[in-house]
């Protein structure tokens, strides 16, 4: 497991050095020059220049992707041009925020999906799995705008139930620490502040993990079925072991294999997801971020902003080669 | 013991499909002594698996259905409720399959699996637990036990596997084994060593052992007593060297002729000519009509019954409906 996880960690080098060189184009794939379209067309020539040169776009694309690349290892994401304040540091609530809501989305989407689709395939063809595929292919085809408008309107305005937008009560603002708010509270002992969090956290979440839940529960579904024809599980059966253990423990196990891939995919398009629900409900995520950015074009950040998300994916992604690993102990030895 | 481990009477296994319910075992009666070998023979399709699915109460529910009674230790446990039968499985009546590659769970260690097995019926702490689990695997001449306990079954080879699957089996110290072609799937020596284990096994300990086969040569090898099936029904039954010397039923005749015998080196093996019928096809008449050379007018309306000789030997031939017959041996062995 050990090698296997050093291995696999060398393999990201190439991904993140590709990854940063397509970041490190994009501005400069912008027609004209970026320094002129960052300033605006009433810019004087000086200035272009002077932006220019801070941008060391004067210097070879080479040195500047090389320039680049040593920023990045040394945790500079470069400099905020509407507030001039390090791209790296303004970031961080930002990015704490996305996590803590894609997080809870995941965490919904996996324990409801998972079960109902275990559940189904044990009783399969009985009423539990017809409403339960049944509500998966309307989650499934459900737009998240028009899912979050709604429960706004509904559970929001007309039931007055939880909060609109946020992620804190505005009157009494929880103080970061981790920047994860339902473990901040906790820390500082606010049990108001939690419920608070909690409360907030819930609509989006919701919204959020509607998708993956429909797609998770589909997808354990027909791996479960698949796995529970298999021979082991007769013999598991034979065994008399008790048929929750046969389902939970010897067809889980296997059936998940497939399911891992499928959730380390949604948890990447939940990430996109993320700017859209983000931006309904305004929460103060790296998806609120971004989209102040381009509205103002704030090159620097825009780019950091989407080297973050990206390398956020790639993080995904090995976590889940290791789920992999975990779980199937023929991979280490292909 | 007084009396038989096991007794069927008149065992009827349908499975309700497209076409109308389906018996797929017609009305079988045997029994199996303490101690004993017996042999179940019949080509593929004949209802054999279906016969140990039955016992073990693992025909699929709800398109199975099984009638009659199966006498376990004197107490009938046909269509016992889940608890009792989970009591019994792995415990009292424990089972091997076909597929050795198949069979063990990939995702879990031997050890995990052969514990599993203990830790289910025996209230063993998990030390003594895997003691016993290193033992089994010596018992049944497995070298290295304690490295094996912590290997996937994917590094085991077929006959390594079905070794463990028979540890597995016997680790509980069953009162019957029901092998379901436990060598088909392996390669001639292996086969041989396979049944030679089984066979010191069923020696050294009381466990009875109902040994499924497609092919006389195991039976003589394995047996005292054999029952051959044929579409559902039993059709011929004795101890192995009279049906050996005296074979009666035309079907077992041609059986018989297909055994590969070494010392001939034909080029090619008889085989009877025809298929099995599809369960459910005909129930008028002798199943083995279409294809037995004997064919009488009366075969193809009524169905003939079992006969006893005074031998024991029982046969379901309309040839011997007055008791003579023994001619057939001869003329068609040659
Ligand atoms: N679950 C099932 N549903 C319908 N038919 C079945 C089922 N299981 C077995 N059968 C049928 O029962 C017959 C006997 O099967 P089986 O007992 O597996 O034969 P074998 O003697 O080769 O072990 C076959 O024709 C098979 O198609
Ligand atoms: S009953 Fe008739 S058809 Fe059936 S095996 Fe005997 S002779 Fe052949
Ligand atoms: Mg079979």
């Amino acid at each position: 497991m050990f090698s296997y996880t050093v291995r696999r960690l060398g393999s990201l080098i190439p991904v993140l050095l590709g990854m940063a060189f397509i970041v490190f184009m994009m501005i400069r794939a912008i027609p004209g020059n970026p320094a002129q379209v960052i300033l605006g067309q009433q810019a004087t020539k000086e200035a272009v220049a002077a932006m220019t040169k801070e941008l060391g776009l004067d210097k070879p694309w080479f040195i500047q992707f090389w320039d680049y690349l040593l920023g990045l290892l040394t945790g500079d994401l470069g400099v905020s041009l509407k507030t001039k304040s390090p791209v790296s540091e303004e970031i961080v609530p930002y990015l704490m925020a996305t996590i803590e809501l894609a997080l809870i989305a995941m965490l919904i989407a996996v324990v409801i999906g998972v079960n109902a689709g275990i559940i189904s395939a044990w009783f399969q063809n009985s009423w539990f799995d017809y409403a339960a595929m049944v509500i998966a292919l309307i989650g499934l085809s459900m737009p998240i705008f028009w899912l979050g408008l709604m429960e706004q309107y509904i559970i929001s305005i007309q039931w007055d139930l939880l909060p609109t937008t946020g992620r804190d009560n505005i009157r009494d603002p929880v103080e970061a620490i981790t920047g994860l708010y339902l473990l901040d509270t906790l820390i500082s002992g606010r049990v108001d502040q939690f419920s608070e969090v909690v409360k907030h956290l819930i609509l989006p979440g919701l919204a959020l993990a509607t998708i993956p839940m429909a797609i998770i529960a589909r997808m354990t579904r027909s791996s479960m079925l698949e796995v529970m024809r298999s021979d082991f599980i007769r013999t598991a059966r034979a065994k008399g072991m008790r048929m929750f253990w046969v389902v939970y423990k010897h067809s889980l196990k296997n059936a998940l294999i497939p399911v891992v891939t499928v959730i380390g995919l949604q948890t990447g398009l939940l990430l996109g997801g993320a700017i859209l629900t983000e931006n309904i409900f305004g929460w103060p995520g790296i998806g609120t971020y971004i989209y102040d950015a381009i509205l103002s074009r704030d090159y620097p950040v825009i780019q950091s902003g989407i080297l973050i998300i990206a390398f956020l994916f790639v993080m995904i992604n090995l976590v889940v080669d290791l789920l992999y690993a975990a779980i199937d102990p023929r991979i280490k030895y292909k | 013991m007084k009396g038989p481990i096991i007794e069927v009477n008149g065992l009827r296994t349908s499975f309700r499909t497209d076409d109308g319910e389906i018996p797929v075992v017609n009305s079988i009666d045997f029994h199996i002594n303490p101690g004993e070998v017996l042999g179940i023979v019949g080509e593929s399709g004949c209802g054999k698996s279906v016969t140990s699915l039955s016992i073990m109460g693992l025909v699929p529910s709800p398109a199975g259905k099984v009638e009659g009674e199966i006498l376990f230790k004197g107490v009938n446990i046909a269509n016992a409720s889940e608890a009792k039968m989970r009591k019994i499985r792995g415990n009292e009546i424990a089972m091997i399959f076909q597929e050795p590659m198949t069979s063990l769970n990939p995702v879990f260690t031997i050890g995990e699996q052969l514990v599993e097995t203990l830790r289910i019926h025996r209230k063993w702490n998990k030390k003594q637990a895997r003691q016993r689990a290193v033992e089994m695997l010596k018992l049944v001449g497995l070298g290295r036990a304690e490295e094996l306990i912590n290997e996937y079954p994917h590094q085991l080879s077929g006959g390594m596997r079905q070794r463990v699957m028979i540890a597995m089996a016997m680790i509980c110290e069953p009162k019957l084994l029901i092998a379901d072609e436990p060598t088909t799937a392996l390669d001639v020596t292996i086969q041989a060593q396979i049944l030679e284990l089984m066979k010191n096994l069923n020696k050294e300990t009381d466990t009875a052992i109902m040994m499924i086969t497609h092919d006389l040569g195991v039976v003589a090898q394995m047996c005292e007593r054999v029952i051959v099936m044929y579409a559902g029904k039993v059709i011929e039954e004795g101890q192995v060297q009279t049906i050996f010397r005296n074979p009666k039923h035309p079907y077992t005749v041609g059986l018989l002729q297909s055994i590969p015998d070494m010392r001939l080196k034909k080029e090619r093996l008889y085989s009877i000519p025809g298929n099995v019928p599809r369960p459910g096809t005909s129930n008028q008449g002798c199943q083995f009509a279409p294809r037995c050379s004997h064919a009488l007018e009366k075969c193809l309306s009524e169905t003939p019954s079992l006969l006893e000789f005074d031998n024991g030997q029982q046969v379901r031939c309309w040839m011997y409906e007055d008791g003579k017959g023994a001619a057939l041996h001869d003329s068609t062995i040659s």
